[in-house]
């Protein structure tokens, strides 16, 4: 259980954010200079805000009011940096082994063979950090952390300095720690993709204020944040689960609660969970079941809201049997159909993006990357 | 002063150099050392590795102090600092004179509760040249400790280090090779330091005279260009031996900083 509530003055900027968190991944999110880094920092005990509370299973690290401030190097939160920061005059087994020293005996947690295992980082023990490549940085960095035996891992944008190929062979292992080990993980990101995949729970800040709080799916699906997310890629996520496989067209089966999903063939059993997010610049409406259309996937559902004011594009919600999806159209086509709340409409959806979290830790090779389905 | 300054006299007789006396041979043997010439290398090589030594503990934490201390006469401190660079040596000597000498402030309180005296020693003869390389040692160390990425003592923090540990295992061998390079300096300035010496423990032989001072003492008595000669090249090799050892020792430890 993390409790996180801090007020920071700096400059003209001012930091004013609370969240809870019960584990999983909490995300970050919002744009840059939105107060992200300075949050964790503040959790990281990297500086001294104005006024703090900070708990971590009832632990408290920062309390300004009854003057309570545990120095960094005694919290145990085990941070992340964007650019690695790997100790220079180290090799990687040094690196790794770093925080363990100064851990309590006592704390318990992973031990080196099985994180080394678990990040896939063996073959570099013995190679100077500045020989590793950008993802291999990052991932030791991630075992470094680990190491330390923290009650809280943070992660500042620990994708941000990698190219999208790298970035793909980092997420897994993230996922993974979530998963696996079961370290609660705050993370900070812009990214709409890595937060779609990975958050447990979603924050999104906005000129240091929590604009919106609770799980992913929920606040994602939130029209009034897009202007915070950034409109490209809003997008909504559907839970879903693999129903049946169609060999003979090499397709698989998702449900979700609305109806059935279309994508072709992933290797998983019957029953696995699955995370699709869906933009919103790729559903069409209909007012009808389409027929005659080479897209295979239509879900059923009500206009549930109508955002976007004068401009040409308006985001729309639709309510899928409970579930948000989120659809991005012109307002010339909202009036031609007549779209108002509480109409009975048709989601046609081109393209599917599902996230393979639920399994990665099972399979390595496969889970590579954010998987994307375009079909139509 | 025992010793008249005769400059261009003296230089006069060392230019003629190799051919220009009589038995030419003198000049070719150098390793032949008199007992007054092994005696000066090894006071020097002496008092040189102590005022090293001697200076090294103070010239870190006055460098520490410099690079990263935010407080009230920080300014002054590295004014003084600096002060024997730009001061004349003679002068610095004759400070040290009435700081350390038997009847200076210092000088009797060390020598009456520690028996410590460096008035007329070798020991005072070190502390000279630990003063006159204590800014070319601070100043190697302050450029390193600026250089490091303070962004890694942070990450050494989250990782459970104290200060004191991050200093140790992150700070202290990321300035190594600044350290290294100010030890050098420091050693070599206190193999040709000559001005501060003379004037606080004077050029007794055998107990502050070094190579600098026996050379000029060589200089200045007829027929004494052979010693000087010698002693010459053999301070010219201890100084060209010390830059190669510190360029490899620093190179070095680049890389070692570099990750290489």
């Amino acid at each position: 259980m993390l409790s996180v509530e801090v007020t920071h003055r700096l400059g003209t900027f001012t930091l004013d954010a609370a969240f809870e968190s019960e584990g999983g991944l909490v995300a970050l999110f919002g744009r840059s200079g939105a107060g992200k880094t300075s949050l964790i920092n503040a959790i990281a005990g990297i500086y001294r805000p104005d006024r703090a509370h900070i708990a971590i299973d009832g632990t408290v690290l920062t309390d300004t009011a009854t003057g309570i401030f545990v120095p960094a190097y005694r919290r145990r939160v085990g941070y992340v940096f964007q650019e690695g920061r790997l100790f220079p005059h180290l090799n990687v087994r040094q690196n790794l082994l770093y925080g363990r020293w100064f851990a309590p005996k006592a704390a318990g947690g992973t031990d080196f063979d099985q994180v080394i295992a678990l990040l896939a980082i063996e073959h570099l023990l013995s190679r100077r950090s500045a020989n590793l490549s950008g993802g291999e940085k990052q991932r030791v960095a991630i075992g470094r952390a680990l190491l330390a035996r923290p009650r809280l891992l943070v992660m500042d944008e620990p994708l941000a300095a990698l190219d999208e190929s790298r970035r793909g062979e980092i997420l897994p292992y993230i996922e993974r720690l979530r998963d696996e080990l079961r370290v609660p993980i705050v993370y900070v990101s812009h990214s709409v993709a890595e937060v779609a995949r990975l958050a447990t729970t979603l924050v999104v800040l906005s000129e240091g204020k929590v604009a919106a709080i609770g799980p992913t799916a929920e606040v994602m699906g939130r029209l009034d944040l897009f202007p915070l997310t950034g409109r490209a890629e809003a997008g909504a996520i559907l839970a879903t689960r693999v129903a049946a496989h169609d060999t003979r067209f090499g397709l698989t089966i998702l449900a979700a609660a609305s109806g059935e999903l279309r994508i072709p063939y992933l290797d998983l059993p019957i029953g696995t969970a699955l995370r699709v997010r869906i933009r919103a610049r790729d559903v069409m409406i209909a007012l009808t079941q389409p027929e005659g259309l080479s897209a295979l996937n239509v879900l059923p559902g009500t206009v549930a809201e109508i955002a976007g004011g004068d401009g040409p594009i308006v985001q729309m919600r639709l309510d899928c049997a409970g579930e948000a999806l989120i659809a991005r159209l012109t307002r010339r086509s909202v009036e031609t159909l007549g779209l108002r709340p509480g109409l009975k409409v048709y989601a046609v959806i081109k393209s599917v993006a599902f996230d393979r979290h639920a399994f990665a830790g099972a399979r390595q090779g496969a889970a590579s990357a954010d998987a994307e389905v375009a079909e139509g | 002063m025992p010793l008249a300054p005769r400059w261009s006299l003296s230089s006069g007789c060392a230019l003629r150099g190799p051919g220009g006396g009589g038995d030419d041979r003198r000049y070719l043997m150098p390793l032949s050392f008199s007992p007054e010439e092994l005696t000066a290398i090894k006071l020097s090589l002496r008092v040189g590795f102590w005022a090293m030594l001697g200076s090294l503990p103070v010239a870190v934490a006055v460098a520490m102090l410099l690079a990263r201390g935010r407080f009230w006469g920080r300014s002054l401190l590295n004014a003084v600092v600096y002060l024997p660079l730009v001061m004349p040596p003679v002068v610095t000597g004759y400070i040290l004179l009435i700081l350390f000498g038997r009847h200076g402030v210092l000088g009797a309180a060390l020598a009456d509760y520690l028996g410590i005296v460096f008035a007329f020693r070798w020991t005072g003869a070190a502390l000279a040249a630990s003063v006159m390389g204590f800014p070319l040692m601070v100043r190697s160390m302050r450029l390193s400790i600026d250089a490091v990425d303070r962004r890694l003592e942070d990450a050494a923090a989250t990782l459970g280090a104290s200060r004191f540990w991050i200093w140790l295992t992150v700070t202290l061998p990321l300035i190594l090779p600044g350290i290294i390079a100010g030890m050098i300096l420091s050693f070599a300035r206190a193999l040709g330091e000559f001005g501060a010496t003379i004037t606080f423990v004077s050029n007794i032989p055998g107990e502050t005279q070094t190579l600098p001072t026996a050379i000029y003492t060589f200089l200045q008595v007829p027929g004494g260009e052979a010693g000087a000669f010698r002693l010459t090249l053999v301070s010219v090799a201890i100084s060209v031996t010390a830059l190669f050892a510190s360029e490899a020792i620093a190179q070095r430890a680049v890389r070692r900083a570099a990750g290489l």
